[in-house]
């Protein structure tokens, strides 16, 4: 207060001494210490610490009193009422601590219940498992072709080195369009997408082609009449089968493992020669054929064998190379060509082959959207 | 093929104790892919004898069952050497006949597994062993009853594993067409004597008498489809001979049914050497054989019993009478072997192989004969096969062969092939030096001259499949070992990754994952009943599908249009099998006849075709546009302790299109459509631009019905494809204002038909350039709304790039957007 003290009330005196102060400031901290909660404490602090409050009303009398007591006095009020403000202050927070504490504690929730509200999706594996498939090659550089599932019986056959009278194209394996004269089938492998690159290309050329191809085939756990083949093709200068096996070497330790190899077969395939089939070392067994889970001590992966049939191969026969416009004297190439179906299959353990096409939202669900 | 390895130790010297795995294992390494090993009689034990019938008593059983009690002479083989009390239940032998008995202790197989024989009481009598019949030894069907020896077949007590030639292994190959000489003992045994690097005896070498005239006359009209004839004739056959045990036993191991001894000798000696033989009854035979084409409406009964129909192009052997065969494929009825045939006629040709595959295939005959001269046969057989057949047949039928010997034509001359010397080892990448190719070839049988840098190659009669220099290199390849090439992975030139299509489709792949669909992936075949089950009109352009020449089932004969009834197929399964919540999608290929009806041109091989033809070519591939399709059904949220659930319903299906498209970055605008398989009233038509993409919505109640998934499912068919394409190559960064927002909130009544969306381009349109965004956020009907009217609430959001608006400015811009709404559609604010 500053001033004269205008609104002096000599019946409000209150005595500034030593003993009058410390009791003001006694009786505020018991307040404070006595204040059970926020509320409580709200009226303590308009008690002691309000404009009516005695600690005011005697800040308030400093004013009055003669200049060599005003000092003492303000200087014993003054530190009455910081202290009784951090003794508010502080019991504010703990109060304020416990309140939220308190409420926490009755938000509590079961963390357990179920959340799952939206509906599981899924990709089916075959998709997933082509794009895996076609990440290994990007990585190295190769590209991802595609092509028509009804295409060109030239394309499907001739261009590949399978003469009309091959027994490949009779009735029961391909799956023929009307009318005949079209020369139209759906492809019975991937090839044709081979047979348009090269068409449309010139070498180097390296291209995965994965896809849907047909065949007149029973429905059965092992077969189907349609179902999903990745093929890669190579034609280079100076390819020979050594790259073919140093490919699929690689491709297979980047499908089941470091260890993963490779063995070569003869075989035939008329878009190839030489030809092999190529077998995949069991990622399970190790190879050995034996295992210590099974009933039969057998490996169930391989059927004991130690190897999986994996797919076929070769060097690109150099008809297919010329009837693509590729000169066979400078140009070499490789071919080879798996079942997706079949590698999902194996590497995955199904069991059965219609598990693919049947829909069964549990068979998919549980792959996700990647494997 | 199945070759016995007894047979093929014939030909080969190979050390006894190799084991049966053993070869197979060589033979894989070398392209003879092992099927099957089977080792014949190694589940039975002995003893197992030869016994004589001394008594036979026949018993009629409380059962109704006749049985006899029988005493067998076996010898000392029961160590006693007294008579062996058997039961016997077959009736086809009689006292004095030699049988074969297992005695107390054998070990027969069983249908589940070995069964040991005992002593065990029976039908009142204590049977010791049992009388065994074809199927009980594993030599095929069952006959008649039991096995009744031929009467010099052996004595009491004569072990029977030896004398039945029981015991055996069987190697079953997997034979690539390009290896026809392994459908053969003797190829097989050349294989054998290969991988083991023995020495090989050539079945097929034997001295034959030089040709002559008096041979069964023999005329081929046509040597491309028959090069060369040959026939040689028994007489003085006994037709009730029968077969050696060995004979039969290999016949039958080899897969084949042992039949008589005439035709079990033509079939034991294809097997052998790999050429087809055919006999005739040369007393039904009339006139010369003629080996020709067929004519016009000409007809054959074939051994087989049907009645064919002749093709100008089927190479016939005839005689007077017509057709009496289908030459190499299968015989005619009327010439054919028979109980009372005393006199052979043998047929060992060479015929063509791409005539006989075409006439096989033409008439549904895959026959042995067939499978081998379709894939190729030596065409310097004939004359030793006809011989080996004329010895076998007198050596067990008795009767004498004839001096005549009929040769007709002359073998195709073998093609020479020249060859870099380097080329196996450039094309396998395997070190072969030029020594080594050329000992490979040899050993193959070819005949090589090395000149310089050049190899010459004639390869032998057996290998029809060589006529390629890399044709050679796979047979270095394979004798020096697939095992020796080494892996070395090829480095490529720099690649462009993935294609923006293919990127594109896995973004769009995930979101749909992401929205909770599970893809399927189903067959794209449908049929009439399908379409009829969509709701299609007579003239919707999906009725008009690509027909299969030879659908897999009459049901589903054409390629399709939708991916729908393959969906809703998914859906009703997994709802039958007890899910309650299926929301399915799919992409892949429709296909769509062209309307031109293009055909693909067959274009040369020797060269690139012409651009020109290609291009006529590329352009007959129907259109087959990359479809996605959806079908929802049951919950999108579960009821739970958050609250009440939620069904997927109409506008899930057109928000899915919605989310692939913002995926993409593509817009699309969505206005009513009545279009089947979708409910009138609830059909979505989905656009980008001015183009439509497909629809969304509630299916049409009666198609649920047909197919047989809940009412209200939903459904989505868009072209992928066109979404894709819209989709920009590169997001270009928006702009946006850091000013405050101003939101004001409008509701309008309009007319309950009018579509929200329109109005809600109207808003956006009138509210100008300060508007952000426009957001539906309550439609409602109901008391507080007049008949026939909706009220719609609308949010709309300004905002200035440059400075933050006041309320007159958003006021007026809020006031231009409700004006337009009332001129343009009569809406009337709502306070």
């Amino acid at each position: 207060m500053s001033g004269p003290n205008a609104s002096y009330d000599p019946v409000q005196v209150t005595p500034l001494g030593a003993e009058q102060v410390a009791q003001m400031r006694a009786d505020a901290l018991e307040a404070i210490a006595a204040a059970a909660d926020l509320d409580a404490l709200t009226q303590v602090r308009r008690a002691h610490l309000g404009d009516r409050s005695p600690l005011a009303l005697a800040n308030r009398e400093i004013g009055a009193l003669p200049p060599q007591a005003r000092k003492d006095a303000g200087q014993r009020v003054g530190r009455a009422r910081g202290e009784v403000q951090s003794a508010l202050d502080e019991r504010q927070a703990v109060l304020e601590a416990e309140r939220e504490a308190r409420m926490l504690v009755e938000e509590t929730v079961d963390v357990t219940l179920p959340s799952d509200r939206g509906p599981r999706g899924a990709r089916h594996p075959l998709t997933t498992l082509s794009e895996r498939i076609a990440d290994v090659f990007v990585a190295m550089g190769w590209e991802v072709a595609e092509g028509p599932e009804l295409d060109a019986e030239w394309l499907n056959f001739d261009a590949l080195n399978l003469g009309p009278d091959h027994p490949a194209r009779t009735l029961q394996d391909t799956l023929w369009v009307q009318p005949a004269d079209a020369h139209l089938v759906l492809r019975t492998h991937t090839s044709p997408v081979q047979a348009r690159t090269m068409l449309t290309r010139t070498p180097p050329i390296h291209v995965i082609c994965p896809g849907r191809v047909f065949r007149a085939d029973e429905y059965d756990a092992t077969h189907s009449p349609v179902f999903h083949q990745v093929e890669g093709l190579v034609v280079d200068k100076g390819i020979s089968m050594a790259h073919l096996k140093g490919t699929l070497d690689h491709f297979a330790r980047a499908m089941f493992g470091a260890d993963s190899t490779t063995r070569f077969r003869p075989s035939y395939f008329p878009f190839t020669e030489p030809s092999a089939e190529v077998d995949l070392a069991c990622f399970v067994c190790g190879g050995t054929g034996a295992s210590s889970i099974s009933d039969t001590g057998t490996c169930r992966t391989c059927k004991g064998e130690g190897w999986i049939e994996w797919g076929g191969c070769g060097v690109v026969n150099p008809r297919v190379l010329a009837a693509c416009g590729i000169d066979a004297e400078t140009y070499s190439g490789f071919a080879f060509g798996m079942g997706i179906d079949r590698t999902l299959m194996f590497r995955h353990g199904i069991e059965d082959l219609r598990d693919l096409f049947e829909g069964d939202v549990r068979f998919t669900t549980a792959f996700g959207t990647g494997l | 093929m199945r070759a016995p390895l007894s047979w093929v130790r014939e030909y080969v010297d190979l050390p006894a104790d190799v084991s049966a795995e053993e070869v197979a294992r060589r033979l894989t390494a070398l392209g003879l892919k092992l099927e099957a090993l089977e080792h014949p009689g190694a589940e039975m034990s002995g003893p197992l004898v030869v016994g004589r019938v001394l008594t036979m008593e026949p018993e009629t059983h409380s059962n109704g069952k006749t049985v006899n009690w029988c005493t067998v002479d076996v010898s000392d083989a029961n160590g006693t050497g007294e008579p062996q009390g058997i039961v016997c239940g077959a009736h086809n032998f009689a006292v004095g006949d030699l049988v074969v008995v297992v005695l107390p202790g054998g070990v027969l197989p069983g249908p589940h597994g070995a069964i040991e024989i005992g002593a065990r009481k029976t039908y009142g009598h204590l049977s010791a062993g049992m009388i065994c019949s074809a199927r009980e030894l594993g030599l095929g069907e069952d006959q008649a009853g039991i096995v009744v020896l031929p009467s010099d077949a052996g004595k009491p007590g004569d072990d029977a594993f030896a004398l039945l030639h029981l015991r055996d292994d069987v190697i079953e190959m997997e034979i690539n067409p390009d290896r026809a000489y392994a459908l053969s003992i003797r190829g097989v045994a050349r294989e054998v004597a290969t991988a083991f690097d023995v020495d090989f005896r050539d079945p097929a070498e034997r001295s034959v008498p030089t040709p002559n005239a008096a041979g069964y006359p023999v005329r081929v009209e046509d040597p491309a489809g028959c090069p060369v004839f040959v026939t040689r004739t028994v007489t003085g056959f006994d037709p009730s001979a029968p077969s050696p045990a060995w004979m039969a036993r290999r016949v039958q191991l080899a897969g084949m049914r042992s039949i008589s001894l005439a035709v079990d000798v033509t079939n034991y000696v294809m097997l052998e050497l790999g050429n087809p033989i055919h006999g005739y009854d040369a007393d039904r035979l009339s006139g010369p054989i003629v080996v020709r084409r067929a004519r016009q409406g000409e007809r054959l009964t074939t051994l087989d019993g049907t009645d064919r129909a002749l093709a100008t192009e089927d190479l016939l052997i005839t005689d007077d009478s017509g057709p009496i065969g289908l030459a190499g494929v299968m015989g005619g009825q009327t010439t054919e072997l028979s109980g009372d045939t005393s006199t052979v006629v043998i047929e060992a040709a060479h015929f063509d192989a791409v005539s006989i595959f075409r006439t096989a295939r033409r008439h549904k005959l895959p026959t042995e004969g067939a499978k081998r001269w379709e894939r190729g046969v030596d065409p310097l057989l004939p004359a030793y096969a006809a011989d080996r057949v004329a010895e076998l047949l007198v050596a067990h039928g008795g009767g004498r062969i004839e001096e005549g010997v009929t040769y007709v034509g002359a073998p195709p001359a073998p093609i020479e092939i020249t060859a870099p010397a380097d080329l196996a080892a450039r094309v396998s990448g395997v070190p072969v030096e030029g020594g080594t190719a050329v000992d490979a070839l040899r050993r193959v049988g070819c005949t090589v001259r090395a000149d310089d840098d050049v190899l010459t190659v004639l390869p032998p009669a057996w290998r029809p499949d060589l006529t390629d220099p890399y044709d050679l290199v796979e047979e270095v390849v394979r004798l020096v070992g697939y095992d020796q090439v080494p892996s070395v992975l090829p480095a490529a030139p720099a690649g462009r990754g993935l294609t923006r299509d293919q990127r594109l489709r896995r973004r769009v792949g995930f979101a749909l994952a992401g929205l909770g669909l599970v893809e399927v992936k189903s067959f794209p075949f449908v049929g009439p009943e399908d379409l009829d089950a969509l709701g299609l009109a007579e003239d919707d352009v999906r009725r008009a599908t690509i027909a299969l020449a030879n659908p897999l089932s009459t049901e589903q004969p054409a390629l399709t249009t939708t991916l729908l009834p393959g969906l809703l197929r998914a859906a009703a399964r997994n709802v039958g099998r007890g899910a309650a919540d299926v929301h399915l999608f799919e992409t892949a290929a429709v296909f769509v006849p062209s309307p031109d009806g293009a055909k693909a041109p067959i274009l040369g091989v020797d060269w690139r075709p012409d651009q020109a033809d290609l291009d006529k070519l590329l352009a007959a591939i129907p259109e087959q546009p990359h479809i996605l399709s959806v079908v929802m059904t049951g919950r999108l949220q579960p009821s739970g302790w958050w609250g009440a659930g939620r069904a997927a319903m109409w506008s899930d299906a057109v928000q899915v299109v919605r989310e692939v498209a913002r995926v993409l970055g593509v817009d699309v605008e969505v206005s009513a459509a009545s279009r089947a398989p979708w409910h009138p009233g609830r059909c979505a038509q989905m656009r980008i631009g001015d183009l439509v993409i497909g629809h969304a919505g509630e299916l049409h109640p009666g198609v649920c019905a047909r197919y047989d998934v809940p009412p209200r499912t939903c459904a989505v068919e868009v072209d992928l494809g066109a979404l894709l394409a819209a989709a920009p190559d590169v997001v270009r960064a928006a702009s946006f204002s850091s000013y405050p927002v101003a939101k004001e909130d409008v509701a309008l009544l309009v007319d309950a038909s009018l579509p929200a969306a329109a109005v809600g381009t109207t808003l956006r349109e009138g509210a100008g350039e300060l508007c952000e965004s426009v957001r539906l956020f309550d439609l409602y009907t109901g008391d507080q709304v007049p008949e026939g009217k909706k009220s719609l609430a609308f949010a709309l959001r300004f905002r200035a790039p440059d400075r933050t608006l006041t309320e007159a400015e958003t006021g007026a811009a809020r006031d231009a957007a409700v004006a337009l709404a009332v001129e343009r559609h009569g809406a009337v604010q709502r306070a």
